[in-house]
């Protein structure tokens, strides 16, 4: 899937809804499940992921190809991602604890959780996987990431209304959760094939 | 060997560290946080259950409360004179004494003592057995021993006896979490120097009430004549301690035929 074969809208659905980080490549589950049960803060999580993944896509790319690569050491990618991912998410948690105070209350332990969010490290991985270029891997990390975004809000939406709907006692929570991600699973199934 | 390799791997990942070290560390100084200390210190003095005695959100949220001035210093009551006392230190400001409480049980009814209605054989839950016919026994303030307060009880100072709650006051901080649970409101938090209570708290007609347990009131009113500091009165049928007035002369424990008055720890 190259951004000059497909074009970018195509380029942004296979990103965002064919191969998406949660429903498709179940990947990003923790905060998806820790964080969805209030829209507000499902939004907050999402933005701070979106700005995460497009950061550590751009830098990881950045690192790879001028840094790892020329001195013949990319089986040290992994390790070098995670340093990029980490320091990154460092300084977000100290921007969001400056400007947005309630957001860092109500984040509370997911934002640091970032950091081993299997969805970040996921795509700079799969990036360098695909080849992908400088603009398809910061592209791929931003549609992937607000992929991910929708995911936990529409899950949030559907928490806070499963919140006043009569369910049974062994199903509340968790269990319900559960379930409802494998229907939206299915769901997500339905945009498979779109992109060829 | 291939030592360039290894000194490369190494000095590219330390380099990453260093590098991205350095920026957060730049970045800590532009985003820093103005922190009130205080928080911290009055934190480190509450007792930090998160039992929510004190009507804040954990004890966060009541640390912030007190330096915002919004709370009492002595709000946190598990935490009791002790903590009041920090607390007012770093908040410099003057404590007014608190009293310390202690939750009392108000029955003695424990198995075979008061008379059971039917055997309960269902899940272990006061409430659930109380919505039973009335309850399991047959007086309908009695403790029916399932265990609904010790089960929320974070300081572990309730336990059973013979099927009667027993409340210890050295374990116990008042934080009255047990006051909600019991379905016959048996436990009330009382200052801790009143260690003599009633212990019974059914509002049966005499007639009733004495064939319902050993040590049921039956408002006799010996207590209130024996009294000599108007301390004591029987009202709806069940004797009621003031414990302002209350000298612990125990002259009325000594009359009590049901022997329903007692002496606590």
């Amino acid at each position: 899937m190259r951004l000059s074969e497909i074009g970018i809208f195509l380029f942004f659905i296979n990103a965002a809804f064919s191969n998406n980080f949660i429903f498709s490549r179940f990947l990003g589950c923790c905060p998806f499940l820790g964080v969805s049960n209030k829209i507000e803060t499902a939004t907050g999580m999402g933005v701070a992921v979106v700005f995460v993944m497009t950061l550590a896509s751009l830098i990881c790319y950045l690192v790879y190809e001028y840094l790892l690569v020329p001195l013949g050491l990319s089986y040290l990618n992994t390790i070098a991602f995670i340093l990029v991912i980490a320091s990154l998410v460092q300084m977000i948690e100290m921007f969001i604890k400056k400007s947005l105070p309630s957001l860092y209350t109500a984040l509370g332990i997911y934002l640091p959780l970032i950091t081993t969010n299997c969805a970040v490290l996921g795509v700079t991985l799969l990036n360098q996987r695909s080849g992908y270029g400088l603009l398809e891997s910061t592209l791929n990390g931003m549609f992937g990431a607000i992929g991910f975004l929708m995911a936990i809000v529409l899950m949030a939406g559907v928490r806070e209304r499963l919140e006043s709907s009569d369910i049974p006692k062994a199903f509340r929570g968790f269990p319900i959760s559960l379930i409802i991600a494998g229907f939206m699973s299915v769901a997500f199934m339905g945009f498979t094939g779109l992109v060829k | 060997m291939n030592t360039t390799a290894i000194i490369a791997a190494i000095a590219v990942l330390g380099g990453l560290g260093i590098v991205f070290g350095a920026l957060i560390s730049v970045t800590d100084k532009v985003f820093a946080v103005q922190v009130d200390e205080r928080v911290a210190k009055v934190r480190e003095n509450v007792a930090g259950a998160n039992c929510g005695a004190c009507g804040y959100p954990g004890c966060d949220a009541f640390s912030e409360a007190v330096v915002k001035g919004e709370a009492p210093v002595t709000g946190c009551t598990p935490g009791g004179a002790k903590s009041a006392e920090a607390l007012a230190g770093i908040m410099g400001v003057v404590s007014e004494s608190m009293e310390p409480s202690v939750a009392r049980i108000r029955c003695q009814g424990g198995c075979g003592i008061s008379v059971d209605r039917y055997e309960y054989t269902g899940i272990k839950s006061c409430a659930h057995a109380a919505s039973l016919a009335g309850g399991p026994k047959v007086c309908p303030s009695a403790c029916y021993g399932l265990g609904d307060c010790q089960k929320v009880c974070q300081f572990d100072a309730i336990s059973f006896e013979n099927g009667l709650c027993v409340i210890d006051p050295e374990k116990c901080t008042a934080c009255g979490m047990c006051v909600a649970q019991c379905p016959n409101s048996l436990i009330k938090l009382l200052p801790k120097a009143a260690s003599v209570t009633v212990r019974c708290r059914n509002t049966q007609p005499p007639k009733v009430a004495m064939p319902v347990c050993t040590y049921s009131c039956i408002a006799c009113k010996r207590c209130e004549k024996a009294c000599e500091y108007d301390a004591i009165h029987v009202n709806n049928f069940l004797a009621e301690i003031d414990p302002a007035k209350c000298t612990r002369c125990e002259a009325c424990v000594a009359v009590c035929p049901k022997k329903c008055i007692t002496v606590s720890a």
